[in-house]
């Protein structure tokens, strides 16, 4: 007995919580730019790299001439994602 | 209360098919709500196991024994603290466990990423509900751990004493993390094969979580071996036994996996070696979880005792096949985007660091198994024993030390042999001049392999300190801070790099304790009496006096008996006393004398260490109660029948007999170097690992302008 009314009980209160985004359609879309999200932390990780790659330079761990190549890819491919970042959002 | 155990997990079962089939439907149309929905239903499944675990938790705290789980591995008498724990001490208690964790681990991942990887994230919400809906059918079909009795007993068997240890209370559950959290990766590289998004971004999300199962599941591995080493009685911290291996190869493999990540997140390389990776991992930590809970490897017939070996086998080999086909499937989706550059690279160096890790994994992996592998092929069983680890597993890990050196000092995609050389000249100038302080006042030169590994942590630890010293004067130069500011902000702005470099110091460090300990320990194995003298090293032992007392045990672990000794040890000119025990419990079997069940119940040992930065001194005792025997044996069939007080003064005045009048008693004492080392390393690793895993600067404030971007597209919705 107690175990029944249980089982009713959890699943009507798991059902609520679960239809709740069935019955807004749309509304989780308005909320989410996932593709803007994943570029920012695309843009954030390419900076690091190159802060990374200054520190390496500073440290002797990279050659000037080494930096300067690796750099330019870097800076290149930040651009890229900018580029993109600013397409999504209609600059 | 039961009722409501076992409905939560009859929901929860339901709850993960719901999130699996929402979340796929969700994919396939493009309905975003149904993927909502699907999300939800993993939150849920948290809150069903969450109170489910409640419930049970609060049984084994009640001592309610109308609970088989509770009757089976609690007492009235189990102290508090161990009935806490004695929930995931048995099979049913631990898959509660798991699938708690998975669920937990689920909800926070999903969380997270609900704003990103909106194509990635509801597969890996279908793979995280398979994951948890096969753990709550093994519950529901075979180990319900809400079954109850119908005559519940008056008294519980009671916690195995060998768990009642403070390690044993975190291990446990920390090894379980690691395991479980494992399945947060491995869930996102199942949903970017599935839909061909095979680039960073599963990587950049899941990197944290990665990074947290290492962590727990390092930390269980420390535990687990400081439970060896107090709590045993054998004097050491690591005995090549399957179910430390079983703990040991998922995090070799996920340490590997943690490296070469960072190559395809840099470079867009190595993804098909990372999707490998992780699913490895993940079988591994699901083949602990098996080894551990299903005794295979202690007897090839174990399947007849476990009731869930076939269906563990079953998943694994389901997890192993599916992952297997999709990389297949997705080949042409992982090609590399870049090269290596050149052999001096760091890229080049993680891609050596990961095949003698993953060495170390294929060598411990035949060793654990070949006691299976020799019955099937021979029919006689044999395992291939500590020396033939030690043998096999000592190269590769003098190997993996020098590259955890070498790495550090590394660039990415390119260093001139000159640059390389100007990196390595100190850490070289440190190592040499180890060799000579080595050579002229240890005995290092006694184990080779013990001397390579101190050169190469000095060599390690000299290559990290010269990292940050650089790094903060780089630094100093730019800003003009004073050292510590520099050295703080260095670190704090570059938490990944400066983590993982303390990892590898941690790391170097624990090595220095295993070389050490391992090679140059004193052991030795005597019988003493009261006022006997003996010499271990050059320490000089005294038996004083035994002790023996009821109830009340000083490791606090509620044994009703505990028979022990009073040592003094002298070490040049410092002397100090040391108490180890042996522990007794009673027995529930009816079989033993009412008196005899006192004695002839679990034992262990109460080690009594001096702990040092230089060396430990270890100590354990095995009383020897034959002479109480005969009192024993008579006592049973005198007060057979006799009230519980009366008995309790013949066990009193039998133990006082024992004090009185002991026979010699085993001792072991170890004098071991350095193993204070293993946990000091292993904390420092574990500080750079949370260190590297704390979230940027960039990451906070970009969470919350994201939370801000939402409220501000909820409230012009409404308006």
């Amino acid at each position: 007995m107690e175990y029944g009314l249980a089982l009713i009980l959890l699943a009507a209160v798991v059902a609520v919580v679960l239809i709740r985004p069935l019955t807004r359609p749309g509304q989780e879309e308005r909320l989410e730019n996932s593709r803007l999200e994943e570029l920012q932390a695309a843009k954030e990780a390419k900076y690091r790299e190159i802060k990374d790659a200054e520190l390496d330079r500073e440290m002797g761990k990279l050659s000037q001439e080494d930096w300067r190549a690796v750099d330019r890819d870097l800076r290149g491919e930040a651009i890229e994602i900018l580029r993109e970042l600013d397409r999504i959002e209609g600059r | 209360m039961a009722d409501v155990g076992s409905a939560c997990l009859a929901i929860a079962l339901l709850t993960a098919f719901y999130a699996v089939g929402a979340s796929i439907y969700g994919a396939r149309s493009g309905k975003r709500e149904w993927v909502t929905s699907g999300r939800r239903a993993i939150y849920c499944l948290a809150g069903l196991c969450v109170t489910a675990f409640a419930i049970l938790e609060s049984a084994f705290l009640r001592s309610d024994f109308s609970y088989a789980l509770v009757a089976e591995g609690s007492s009235t008498d189990t102290p508090t603290f161990y009935k806490v724990t004695a929930l995931w001490a048995t099979q049913d208690g631990s898959l509660l466990l798991w699938a708690t964790l998975l669920s937990l681990f689920a909800s926070a991942s999903l969380f997270l990423t609900r704003r990103s990887l909106r194509d990635i994230a509801p597969w890996a919400t279908a793979v995280l509900g398979v994951v948890a809906a096969f753990f709550l059918f093994l519950m529901i079909g075979w180990e319900n751990p809400f079954d109850t009795l119908a005559a519940p007993p008056a008294e519980g068997a009671g916690l195995n004493p060998l768990l009642r240890h403070p390690a044993m209370m975190i291990h446990p559950p920390m090894l379980y993390t690691g395991y479980v959290a494992f399945s947060v990766p491995f869930a996102f590289a199942i949903g970017a094969l599935i839909t061909r998004r095979t680039g960073a971004d599963w990587i950049r999300s899941t990197r944290r979580f990665a990074l947290i199962a290492w962590t727990f599941l390092g930390t269980g591995i420390m535990l687990g071996a400081l439970w060896s080493y107090t709590e045993l009685g054998w004097g050491g911290y690591w005995a090549w036994d399957p179910v430390e291996n079983a703990s040991l190869m998922p995090w070799l493999v996920g340490t590997a996996f943690l490296h070469s990540i960072m190559v395809q997140e840099k470079r867009g390389m190595l993804k098909v070696w990372n999707v490998s990776l992780i699913c490895a991992t993940f079988a591994l930590a699901l083949l602990g979880t098996f080894l551990v809970r299903s005794g295979i490897l202690n007897s090839i017939h174990a399947f007849g005792a476990s009731t869930i070996g076939v269906q563990m086998l079953v998943f694994i080999a389901c997890v192993i096949g599916v992952s297997a086909a999709l990389i297949v499937a997705r080949l042409p989706d992982l090609r590399s985007e870049a090269r290596v550059d050149s052999l001096l690279s760091r890229e080049a160096f993680f891609l050596l660091n990961n095949l003698v890790l993953i060495g170390l994994c294929l060598v411990i992996m035949w060793g654990t198994f070949f006691p299976l592998i020799s019955e099937a092929l021979t029919g006689t069983e044999a395992s291939v024993g500590p020396p033939w680890f030690d043998r096999l597993t000592t190269p590769l890990a003098l190997v993996l030390v020098l590259l955890t050196g070498i790495g550090p000092a590394l660039a990415w995609r390119r260093v001139t042999p000159a640059a390389l050389g100007r990196m390595l000249r100190v850490p070289v100038l440190v190592t040499v001049a180890a060799l000579l302080l080595l050579v002229a006042f240890t005995d290092a030169t006694k184990s080779v392999p013990s001397l390579l590994m101190f050169l190469f942590v000095a060599f390690v630890l000299s290559v990290v300190g010269q990292e940050f010293w650089r790094g903060a004067s780089a630094r100093r130069v730019m800003t003009g801070e004073p050292w510590p500011r520099a050295l703080a902000r260095l670190t704090g702005r570059n938490r990944r790099r400066y983590g993982g470099f303390l990892v590898h110091a941690g790391i170097a460090v624990l090595f220095l304790g295993v070389a050490a300990s391992s090679a140059f320990l004193d052991q030795r194995d005597v019988r003493l009496s009261p006022g006997d003298t003996v010499k271990v090293g050059d320490y000089t032992l005294t038996y004083l006096r035994p002790t023996a007392k009821l109830g009340g045990d000083d490791a606090g672990t509620g044994a009703p008996i505990s028979l022990g000794a009073v040592m003094r040890v002298r070490h040049g000119d410092e002397t100090y006393i040391l108490r180890p025990s042996r522990n007794y419990y009673s027995t529930t079997d009816p079989s033993k004398g009412v008196i005899s069940r006192f004695f002839d119940g679990e034992a262990n040992s109460e080690v009594d260490i001096r702990w040092g930065l230089r060396r430990d001194f270890w100590l354990a005792v095995r009383p020897d109660l034959v002479s109480l025997q005969k009192p024993i044996e008579r006592a049973d069939s005198k007060f057979a029948n006799s009230p519980g007080q009366v008995q309790a003064i013949v066990i009193r005045a039998l133990t006082e007999l024992y004090r009185q009048d002991p026979p010699p008693a085993a001792f072991r004492a170890i004098v071991s170097p350095l193993v204070t080392w293993i946990w000091i390393g292993g904390a420092i690793a574990v500080f750079g690992a949370l260190l590297a895993a704390w979230p940027t600067p960039e990451a906070r404030l970009r969470r919350v302008r994201s939370l801000y971007a939402a409220r501000l597209g909820r409230e012009l919705a409404r308006s």
